[in-house]
């Protein structure tokens, strides 16, 4: 087959699906631009109340349900938080972003801390224990964090090859309560990962265990400020 | 209110008993009942089977055999499903092949008026103890019917709790389907007697003595795998024990012997 | 569809093989009862469940109504974003799309996300017989994959082997296949995730050519989604510099906010969870983020004959979530190979025949699969009425297909006689009158001996209910007749 007329085929094929969906569906009014009935939407925007305090207990509450490490601290105790969890983990190297904030990495003793300079490869990674991100959006009902890939989170490789995950969250700017209020703050345009929970599987008698290709260890930090008193 | 009991085929076949025992159930409850001789089937086989057109002068036959009646009672939540879900949908496909032929006017007529035992029971009459007696141990299977299409809910069993004497035992799996399944136990007889054999299995660990249902169809089945294994356990239709009183107590039958 | 399924027994001959299997019947009635308890749980927690549901099917009905129009705009989407965009209008038109672009790259190896369309076409089969090998990488396709296995259930294909027989295909194969399982491997499930974690990772870093299904499609954005558990599908989807996504059509929804419906419905229809723990979703390329080179191939196959039915069409919304496979009674019991094909339950009894349509035997037999007891119905995240469906493809088979003249004779007489009640009386009272004479089993092989093999025949009784109502005297008090008679069965 000459290439003319594998772009021929091609071609053929586009038209074909395209002649039998139109058989099949009878022909809509031209230039009709199709629009679903917004009152289909019946389904509730979030099932939580707004109170910020509440999201965010419930975020933590679900992070943890699927066995996600959870831990709150102030922006003052940031880096002494994520330094404790290199610590604690033994990790000899961590990886981190181009745009991760510095003033992160201030406490870290014991880690050699690589930045990304988009070089790296999967192999490298391979080596490295850890990775340190933040996130664009947290989602309190079904404890998830998502990834889309902004100067502080970087490349989706970065998250996926280390075995151990500390991804950081600012709360209130960073949580939503739901879905329905997550994606309009999210650019479909940009590569994103959602992640609830380190890696799983049920394909063992349908029952969970944790722990299969991703990170098998994933330690989200909650960082919000105390209440004001007074 | 004029009521007119829909026997069913089956019921009519094999079943008399049931269709006797709605009768002097409904009559102890001061209900007036008729049986309006010129009823036969609902067509559920035909329409189920893939002979959707061949059940079509059956909708016919029974929206005129039940003209004038206020209430159509029938002791068979199939039947009932049949005649609520699908004379609608053999109405609104005769009126997509360009005909109606009276079926739109038929289902219409047919639907609102049509009610299984323990729905005429509990939601017309408002009854739930009909001052029934049946000093037995009882488990009951829902039947998919009942449970899923009309949505039965806690009606059977809020009417079997009412009886005296009766001792209701759960029934593990109770949701699931016995495996009958009309000419699915004939087309897949292996998955249908295996699925028989599990729903037995759960009501003889009950150590219930009778099995009730509100479907002689699934009873059918499950009762002749209990006959071939000869095992300790009876199927009855709910209408039958709601129908004995300490007066005219139900009697075990002639040939599948007492009930333990 | 692939060849895998060619010449397989119909339902009833497989299924009457597999209830037999204690093995199985014992793996599948764990499985899938854990899962039922669990799926209930998870939904017990949105109370706006059934406008959920009502919505995913609008959603999808209304892009279907549609579908030239979003496919445009995806096409446009996608090309705009760096990728590219070929159209198939069957399985060869698919496998040969994408063994020339894998050739293009020059690699001989491949690794796969679980995507039911390639199973669909058989792409392992055909990329195998143009000498590249197509790695499945999802931890119950690398099992059925190393087990010289088939597919049992759409999200977990290898549903029918247990923890122990896992075990014995991993420490028997994986060497066959790359690294070896580690000695003494346990049947512990996190040993056995363990050990294909540390199988699979070689070829993931070395792997330059990845080929994907997905969930969704945007069509105002071009986005691809994949929901996934395990990480191999980020692997997949990020490693490699060239993807490949096979995609059917149906599997378009027209904006990026319809996502909060699917992302809500699906996880918790399928594995039980709030929400998966991975979701990855790309638009074309991103410089110096995963693949710079995507391929999105568009599958017919057979989705526009069921577009054309417009019942049957209702079969395109479903969203792959397999939790009618886990409530179906009949798929508990026959298994999922019965099914002779991708699609195994009743999502597969009503897709599989319209997708490949009834010429097989097994085809044919496919949609009376099915009790109608409705628990598939009432499961379903986008509300298909698949016993409706089950009926709708019935009816098309006995009209169709040779083979039903039988049938279609004794449903013709028996509506006649129905209809006539001076027949239908004749034919009650001859059988009354001969009950003595009737067996409780039969020896022929017919539809009444099907039924008499395991069960006793119904007795006829002695007295017909019409001549008892004939009989009562006018005005017959309740209490009027002795009981002893009620009770003939």
């Amino acid at each position: 087959m000459t290439a003319a007329d594998k772009a021929s085929a091609a071609g053929s094929s586009r038209e074909q699906v395209l002649g039998r969906i139109r058989a099949a569906i009878g022909d809509a009014p031209a230039g009709e631009v199709p629009r679903l009935d917004p009152a289909l939407r019946t389904y509730r925007d979030t099932h939580v109340p707004d109170d910020p305090a509440v999201v965010l207990d419930l975020l933590a509450e679900n992070l943890a349900d699927y066995r996600a490490g959870v831990h709150r601290c102030t922006p003052e105790d940031l880096a002494a938080t994520i330094a404790r969890l290199l610590a604690e983990r033994g990790a000899r190297a961590a990886v981190t972003p181009p745009g991760l904030p510095r003033p992160w990495l201030g406490a870290i003793a014991g880690t050699e801390v690589i930045d990304d300079d988009g070089t790296l490869t999967a192999q490298r990674l391979d080596a490295v224990d850890s990775v340190i991100t933040g996130c664009a959006l947290a989602v309190a009902e079904t404890g998830t964090v998502v990834l889309d890939a902004g100067p502080d989170q970087g490349r989706r490789v970065l998250s996926l090859v280390p075995d151990h995950h500390i991804c950081v969250v600012h709360a209130p700017e960073q949580v939503v309560s739901s879905l329905p209020r997550a994606l309009p703050r999210l650019d479909p345009r940009r590569p994103m990962t959602w992640i609830s929970g380190p890696s799983a599987t049920s394909d063992i008698e349908l029952d969970r265990v944790e722990g299969v290709h991703g990170p098998r260890t994933l330690d989200v930090i909650l960082v919000s400020s105390p209440p004001r008193s007074g | 209110m004029r009521v007119a009991l829909f026997l069913t085929c089956v019921n009519d076949m094999l079943y008399p008993q049931t269709g006797r025992a709605v009768v002097r159930l409904l009559e102890r409850l001061g209900v007036e009942v008729d049986f309006p001789a010129g009823q036969t089937c609902c067509g559920q086989a035909q329409y189920n089977t893939g002979y959707r057109r061949q059940a079509e002068p059956l909708v016919r036959r029974y929206a005129e055999v039940f003209d004038g009646y206020d209430h159509v009672v029938t002791p068979s939540g199939s039947c009932v499903a049949m005649v609520r879900d699908n004379y609608p949908r053999i109405a609104a496909r005769a009126a997509d092949e360009g005909r109606d032929e009276g079926l739109a006017g038929a289902a219409a007529a047919a639907v609102p008026k049509t009610y299984e035992l323990t729905e005429f029971l509990v939601d017309v009459l408002g009854v739930t103890d009909v001052g029934a007696y049946f000093p037995h141990t009882v488990t009951y299977h829902p039947s998919c019917h009942g449970l899923r299409m009309l949505g039965l809910g806690e009606r059977p069993r809020r009417l079997l709790q009412a009886v005296r004497g009766l001792e209701l035992r759960e029934l593990p799996g109770a949701e699931e389907c016995c495996g009958f399944g009309g000419t699915f136990a004939v087309k897949n007889p292996d998955v249908s007697a295996a699925m028989g054999q599990d729903k037995i299995d759960n009501a003889l660990s009950t150590g219930a003595g009778v099995l009730c249902g509100a479907d002689n169809s699934c009873l059918m089945h499950l009762d002749g795998m209990l006959r071939r294994q000869d095992a300790p356990l009876k199927a009855l239709h709910l209408a039958e024990i709601l129908a004995s009183t300490e007066e005219r107590p139900y009697m075990a039958a002639e040939t599948t012997g007492k009930i333990r | 569809m692939s060849s895998t399924y060619l010449g397989l027994p119909s339902f009833p001959v497989a299924a009457a093989e597999s209830t037999r299997d204690e093995q199985l019947r014992a793996n599948l009635r764990h499985a899938t009862h854990t899962i039922r308890a669990k799926r209930a749980t998870a939904i017990s927690e949105l109370t706006d469940w059934p406008e959920l549901r009502a919505a995913g099917a609008a959603i999808k009905d209304h892009t279907l109504a549609h579908l030239d129009h979003y496919l445009l705009q995806l096409e446009a989407a996608v090309t705009a974003a760096g990728g590219t965009v070929h159209w198939a209008v069957d399985a060869d038109d698919a496998n040969r799309i994408v063994a020339g672009l894998v050739k293009a790259t020059g690699e001989t190896e491949v690794v796969k996300v679980k995507s039911m369309a390639t199973q669909e076409i058989g792409l392992n089969e055909a990329l195998a017989a143009e000498g590249i090998h197509a790695y499945e990488t999802d931890l119950a396709e690398l099992i059925v994959q190393l087990g010289d296995d088939r597919p049992s259930h759409i999200l977990v294909p290898a549903i029918h082997k247990n923890r122990h027989q896992i075990r014995d295909i991993f420490s028997r194969q994986m060497a066959a296949w790359g690294r070896p399982a580690p000695d003494n491997l346990t049947d512990t499930p996190a040993d056995l995730a363990e050990a294909a974690r540390l199988h699979l990772r070689e070829k993931f870093l070395r792997a330059k050519v990845a080929i994907s299904g997905a969930n969704f499609m945007i069509a105002e954005t071009g986005t691809l989604v994949v929901l996934e558990s395990e990480g191999n599908g980020r692997m997949c989807l990020t490693l490699p510099e060239t993807l490949i996504s096979v995609v059917g059509i149906e599997k378009l929804i027209p904006t990026w906010q319809d996502l909060e419906v699917f992302l809500q419905t699906l996880p918790r229809s399928s594995t039980a969870e709030r929400m998966n723990p991975y979701t990855t979703t790309w638009t074309g390329t991103t410089d110096g983020d995963g693949p710079t080179d995507f391929h999105l191939v568009l599958l017919d196959n057979g989705r526009t004959d069921t577009l054309a039915d417009s019942l049957g069409r209702q079969a395109l919304r479903c969203i792959r979530c397999s939790a009618c496979l886990n409530v179906c009674p009949v798929y508990e019991r026959a298994g999922g190979h019965a099914y002779g094909s991708p699609y195994p339950g009743p999502i597969g009894a009503i897709l599989t025949p319209q997708l490949r349509g009834t010429t097989t035997e097994l085809d044919a037999s496919l949609p009376y699969a099915s009790t109608l007891c409705g628990a598939c119905y009432d499961v379903c995240p986008v509300a298909i009425d698949i016993p409706d469906i089950l009926v709708h493809l019935r009816e098309r088979i006995t009209e169709q297909r040779r083979g039903h003249a039988l049938e279609r004779a004794v449903m013709k007489a028996a509506t006649w006689v129905l209809d006539h009640p001076s027949a239908y009386a004749l034919a009650r009272q001859t059988a009354t009158r001969t009950r003595h004479l009737h067996p409780t089993e039969l020896p022929a092989p017919t539809p009444a001996k099907a039924w008499s093999n395991a069960r006793d025949l119904p007795r006829f009784p002695g007295r017909s209910f019409r001549t008892w109502w004939k009989d009562r005297p006018a005005g017959e008090a309740p209490h009027g007749r002795p009981a002893r008679e009620d009770t003939t069965r």
